[in-house]
């Protein structure tokens, strides 16, 4: 199989079938580094679905996907994750019950190594008070350390999950409609901390909000129907006659 | 990082951190003056209640401890944890009875049995979640428990009977009341100890960051599996030293103890006392026994009566005894 060179994500052939149901049929797909590299497609176009079979959360029935210059197709999500390729998901994924702080360091403590030491005291996990100040600072948070992250409002919940993914310094996020259900301010808030953390990162994103994408994105694919409709700059795609008539529907400006 | 730069919100920062941690320290205090208070009167127990009965709520209140290491704070509910309790208690009893094992030897010979029935039960047990994962624990603690039924040693509904306490480490008559109490209460303490080592530990917080949003762990890198089944092997050790303890007690180790109502007894124990809280299984255990022992000469039948109440308390008190307290304090 071929990748193009500059990508530090690629998909070819990926193919997941539902009991003879296509939801991702053939799709190719190569992320540049250092670029923010937009899903988009209307509903049930297989979207969610192909960020899940990037992450092995699930298993393509076909199709192999290399992540720098490494085969993945047959790494176990975890595993993926360790290897610098973190995402999000749709419905925000937070440790509802644990507090803001608790929930950055459970992030922190993986990269630390210290998960598994049963016989110490957790006042161990101290030394990553600071760095966990910090990323809660940088997304915002700092007023709510101390709150349990079921508190929160929901775009302060995704804020949360952005700065517990950040704790592990990943060079690749996979953010899944990070602005889905968000008022305007929140969508404003989230789409400048994205710009901020896509620096010297490779970003994936699911987005329907358009603005978002146009205003965030260096290369969207379009998915529809579990295949590709079309690739390129916001521009390019938006332009694109199939991708009108599939994407926009009804709408002709 | 550079968003928060004018003076105000740096100090309201700082106050918030400090905050953070004022609460979880004043709640900690509370839980070690309870504890200390907890120890004190064991200590003095047995001069005012019969030793006998303090030593069967301890095993207990051990066993469901254990079981709430699982349900508590990995979000696991085993119903089949009856297995690695009765099953020790076999363990040491033949030992003791048979082969003439020192008694403590015999006890660390039932905790690490059940602690390797714990691996194969949790090994394939793991890979379900939710209903599926009790059903699966009830499934092969059915199998155990048949195992006992059928094997020789066990004496099939006879049970193992008069297994004599003998002295420990050859120095220490344990038939005498005081002696065999401190032991009990010795282990106990070291079970309750190590239980609530595991849980304020790193490693804790990664089960209950588990417990709360599995599929966001696994994203962070986290492989479940392992945690989970060590969580499992951990648990049913410390059953399984409860059991042993309860064996030399009671000096009798029966199917009453693989039976999987009593793997639905330690479930409601730790409902009654509060699950996912340190002392709540312990005072659901207490509780239980003593209206087990109270009723057992009434003519009131006394599962009707522990049924009512665990009734009332999923209605009225969900989190458990000791749960609503935490709440009531918090407050």
């Amino acid at each position: 199989m071929s990748t193009s060179a500059d990508a530090i994500l690629s998909a070819r052939g990926l193919t997941k079938e539902f009991f003879g149901f296509k939801a991702v049929n053939n799709v190719d797909l190569d992320v540049r580094e250092g670029t923010i590299h937009a899903l988009i497609g209307p509903n049930g176009a297989g979207k969610t679905t192909v960020f899940n079979l990037l992450t092995k959360f699930l298993t393509p029935t076909e199709g192999r996907i290399v992540f720098r210059g490494k085969d993945i197709t047959g790494v176990k999500p975890a595993d993926v994750a360790r290897l610098g390729l973190v995402r999000s998901f749709q419905i925000s994924a937070v440790f509802p019950h644990l507090t803001v702080l608790d929930n950055v360091r459970v992030a922190l403590q993986r990269k630390a190594h210290l998960g598994t030491q049963f016989w110490r005291s957790n006042r161990l996990l101290d030394r990553l008070n600071d760095e966990a100040h910090d990323l809660i600072e940088a997304v915002g948070l700092a007023a709510f350390a101390a709150h349990d992250a079921a508190e929160l409002p929901y775009g302060r919940k995704r804020a949360l999950e952005i700065a517990t993914t950040l704790a592990l310094d990943p060079p690749v996020l996979l953010f899944d409609e990070p602005m889905a259900g968000m008022g305007v301010e929140d969508i404003g808030r989230i789409s400048d901390l994205i710009r901020r953390i896509a620096k010297g990162r490779t970003v994936v994103m699911v987005e329907h909000n358009l603005n978002v994408v146009s205003d965030l994105c260096d290369r969207v694919t379009v998915l529809a129907r579990g295949e590709i409709l079309a690739e390129g700059d916001y521009e390019e795609v938006s332009s694109n006659a199939r991708v009108r008539e599939a994407y926009m529907g009804s709408e002709d400006g | 990082m550079s968003s928060l730069t004018d003076t105000g919100a740096a100090q309201v920062e700082s106050r918030e951190r400090q905050k953070a941690h004022a609460r979880q320290r004043s709640l900690a205090r509370i839980g070690l003056i309870i504890a200390v208070i907890a120890v004190a009167g064991l200590i003095a127990a047995p001069f005012f209640v019969y030793p006998v009965f303090i030593m069967t709520v301890l095993c207990f209140a051990l066993f469901a401890t254990a079981f709430n290491l699982l349900l508590g704070y990995a979000g696991l509910l085993s119903f089949g944890h009856a297995a690695f309790f009765g099953g020790a208690a076999y363990f040491t009893a033949h030992a003791v009875k048979v082969w003439g094992w020192e008694p403590l030897l015999a006890i660390l010979l039932g905790a690490v049995g059940a602690g390797l029935m714990g691996l194969v039960v949790g090994f394939v047990a793991i890979r379900r979640q939710g209903i599926y994962f009790a059903m699966v624990t009830l499934a092969l603690s059915q199998m155990i428990y048949f195992i006992f039924l059928q094997a020789p040693f066990t004496h099939g509904e006879d049970g193992i009977q008069g297994v004599p306490r003998g002295d420990l480490l050859g120095l220490v008559d344990l038939n005498r009341p005081l002696n065999i109490y401190y032991f009990v209460l010795l282990i106990f303490l070291v079970g309750f100890y190590a239980v609530w080592r595991i849980v304020h530990s790193p490693y804790g917080h990664v089960l209950q960051a588990i417990r709360e949003n599995e599929n966001r762990a696994i994203s962070l890198g986290y492989r479940v599996e392992r945690y989970k089944l060590g969580a499992f092997v951990m648990s049913a050790t410390i059953a399984g030293l409860a059991g042993s303890t309860k064996a030399i007690v009671l000096q009798i180790a029966t199917l009453t103890d693989v039976a999987w109502q009593m793997s639905g007894e330690v479930v409601l124990m730790t409902l009654l006392g509060g699950m996912g809280t340190i002392f709540g299984p312990a005072v659901g255990a207490a509780l239980v026994v003593t209206m087990q022992n109270y009723f057992a000469t009434s003519d009131v039948p006394v599962t009707v009566i522990v049924g009512v109440i665990f009734v009332l308390c999923v209605l009225l008190f969900r989190r458990g005894i000791v749960g609503e307290a935490i709440r009531f304090l918090k407050r």
